[in-house]
């Protein structure tokens, strides 16, 4: 294997880190200090051929045009929303990304979202380590998840895997994007206002771009209701943050199961103090199990590059 | 005992007195009065045979809450002669003595499956939560420490994972079911195997331990099953192994579960139910490979509902003559389909 230059942005993965050292020539961004990364590109520019990176990082136009020997970017994530497709479109750059290992992973949390939302499970375990089971007697009732209809925005390989479950649990299930499928077993609604309105479950499950963006806005959140539940385990930006807070605030949403946040690892205080909200970091593929087949993806999709082969899961 | 809504029986007959040893919600106490003259134990505040000797005429049905707060036992039958019917109002009938029911020709039926798919949601999603660790980062979130430290602990994955159940009933089936959606592999111990499932059967719950990475408890309390979890089947079960309760606390030794747990013989647990409620062992409280619930998973405002209905349907069956719809019989397999009185 030749000694491809290969630049890693965070350090994501200690496996993955690893791997890279052993079979690339390894730079790591993180070894200079935040305000000499410009330093450090520009003195290890000639040499990167490869860029490394996860969901939250991304590669902007900066960063690419700093690297004129750039020919690939490997991302570990499925999500490439933070890289500027077009600049590598522009350049002749590769771009892969991560489907498919982590497709179980993000549907389980998805449904586990649900069911510790609408079950209450973070906030009964919480009440019982408070010692409340013993001084206030039992924990109030919640609402059943079985039968519930659930609404899924975009149904592709994560939407489809929540749907599966979600009919494990005699859900009834429909979903929106912007092609009806004719499934057999989903209803399709055009638009994610009415998919809202006849659902007790939204799930956001679709990639993020120009228009995604904010696809779940006040309208949205007002059609899904006071008994409604909204779970994202797409991304921060699919949701028009302040109005889901102040929409949970005042009652006019349900509740929520958030993975994702506009501006992570930064979550509202107002969301803090909810007690209707279950709020995980980021960490739909979250297992190690998972992580680990992710990057093997990453590094075989290198490999391929420079021998020369298809690439495994190219983006662009 | 005069109430203060008047009940009206069908076909015009007075309403059949009823014993009623259950707290119950307002709901379900008007839909009760409204059929039956109600015999409120609870709401007398007397001692039990002092409220039965002055009870106007002899009940023939008592409607009785478990969880230890009343008996069904020798005693008890003793008591109240005229009984010839107790509706159990939960999913578990631990608190009635089967055998001497069946002695006196006294029939029992239970909430049959009104509890079953909200027991069963919550094993699923607490099962999610201990592999996925959804607990403890939610309070690594809510702590204000996502900023500061960086990605929370990796979890562990529950696609492909062999989930054995212990005790396949209603429950079981419905998690199982459930479960097989993940892509989980799926084994049960019970007392027999049942012909209509594919799942693995495993003729003793030690086998079935050594055979899965997650142990999940929703069979019954009785004789067999108080603590059928031990300390060889934890060790069965292994240091990756995950323990669900959704059952009665009794179901597992408890002792050797918090050892077990402090030890790293097995990975984590998700436990509704405890020997001593409401007290849990102390140990439990600051481990975050463990979730914790007070005895939760199946009160929800949709089964309160489905048990009023069920509850006086069982009751108006009893009183027409008519089979009860959800009959339990000592030590045998209910003829209800799915069902089994473990």
């Amino acid at each position: 294997m030749e000694s491809l230059g290969v630049l890693m942005l965070d350090p994501m993965d200690d496996y993955l880190k690893q791997e890279l050292g052993r079979r690339f020539q390894l730079l790591r961004l993180w070894d200079a200090p935040p305000d000499r990364h410009d330093d450090f590109l520009r003195a290890n520019a000639e040499s990167i051929r490869a860029v490394v990176t996860g969901g939250g990082s991304g590669a902007d136009a900066a960063l690419i045009d700093a690297l004129p020997g750039l020919e690939i970017i490997a991302s570990y994530s499925v999500g490439v929303d933070r890289v500027d497709l077009p600049r590598c479109r522009e350049r002749g750059i590769r771009v892969t990304n991560t489907p498919g290992v982590l497709t179980d992973d993000v549907a389980d949390l998805a449904v586990g979202l649900a069911i510790a939302a609408l079950r209450r499970i973070p906030q009964a375990d919480r009440y019982l380590r408070a010692g409340q089971w013993k001084d206030n007697g039992d924990y109030p009732l919640t609402t059943r998840f079985s039968g519930k209809r659930v609404g899924i925005i975009g149904l592709g390989r994560i939407g489809l895997a929540i749907a599966k479950r979600g009919e494990g649990f005699d859900c009834p299930v429909s979903y929106y994007q912007r092609r009806d499928l004719a499934h057999a077993n989903y209803t399709y609604y055009p638009t994610v206002v009415e998919l809202a309105r006849n659902s007790d479950v939204l799930v956001v499950a679709c990639s993020l771009n120009e228009q995604s963006r904010r696809i779940v806005d006040r309208e949205v959140i007002e059609a899904l209701g006071p008994r409604g539940v909204l779970v994202n385990i797409g991304r921060g930006g699919h949701v028009d943050e302040p109005e889901l807070v102040s929409a949970l605030v005042d009652g006019r949403l349900g509740g929520a199961g958030l993975d994702v946040y506009a501006d992570e690892p930064d979550v509202p205080e107002a969301l803090m103090a909810l007690d209707n909200v279950v709020l995980a970091p980021h960490m739909g593929s979250g297992s190690l199990e998972t992580r680990t087949a992710m990057a093997d993806l990453v590094l075989g999709n290198l490999e391929a590059h420079v021998l020369k082969k298809p690439l495994l899961t190219p983006v662009v | 005992m005069a109430s203060s809504v008047t009940a009206r029986a069908s076909g015009g007959k007075p309403p059949q007195a009823l014993l009623l040893l259950r707290r119950c919600d307002a709901a379900f106490h008007s839909a009760l009065q409204q059929r039956f003259h109600v015999l409120d134990f609870f709401a007398s505040g007397e001692p039990l045979p002092a409220f039965l000797a002055a009870a106007p005429e002899p009940p023939r049905a008592a409607v009785v809450m478990g969880g230890g707060v009343v008996r069904v036992d020798t005693a008890f039958l003793d008591a109240v002669p005229s009984l010839r019917c107790v509706v159990g109002t939960g999913a578990g009938v631990d608190h009635i003595d089967l055998d001497e029911c069946a002695r006196r020709g006294v029939a029992v039926a239970n909430s049959g499956r009104v509890f079953s798919a909200d027991a069963a949601d919550h094993a699923v999603g607490a099962l999610i939560a201990v592999l996925r660790r959804l607990s403890a980062a939610e309070r690594f979130v809510r702590r204000g420490l996502w900023p500061l430290q960086g990605d929370y602990n990796l979890g562990s994955k529950l696609g492909g994972k062999r989930v054995g159940i212990i005790g396949l009933g209603n429950i079981g089936s419905l998690i199982a079911k459930r479960l097989e959606a993940f892509g989980c592999v799926i084994n049960y111990n019970s007392r027999r195997p049942k012909e209509s499932v594919s799942y693995n059967y495993f003729p003793n719950v030690h086998d079935l331990a050594s055979e899965s990475d997650v142990l999940v408890v929703a069979c019954a309390l009785n004789k067999e099953t108080r603590h059928i979890v031990n300390k060889d089947v934890l060790a069965a079960l292994g240091k990756d192994g995950i323990v669900v309760n959704i059952g009665r606390g009794a179901n597992i030794d408890e002792a050797e579960l918090v050892k077990a747990l402090k030890e790293g013989t097995i990975a984590g647990a998700a436990l509704d139910v405890f020997e001593n409620e409401p007290k849990v062992p102390a140990e439990l409280l600051s481990m975050d490979n463990v979730i914790l619930s007070p005895h939760i998973a199946v009160f929800t405002s949709e089964s309160r509902s489905d048990l009023r209905d069920h509850t006086i349907a069982n009751l108006e069956a009893f009183f027409s003559g008519k089979p009860l719809l959800t009959p339990v019989f000592p030590n045998k397999v209910s003829h209800i389909a799915g069902k089994s009185n473990q």
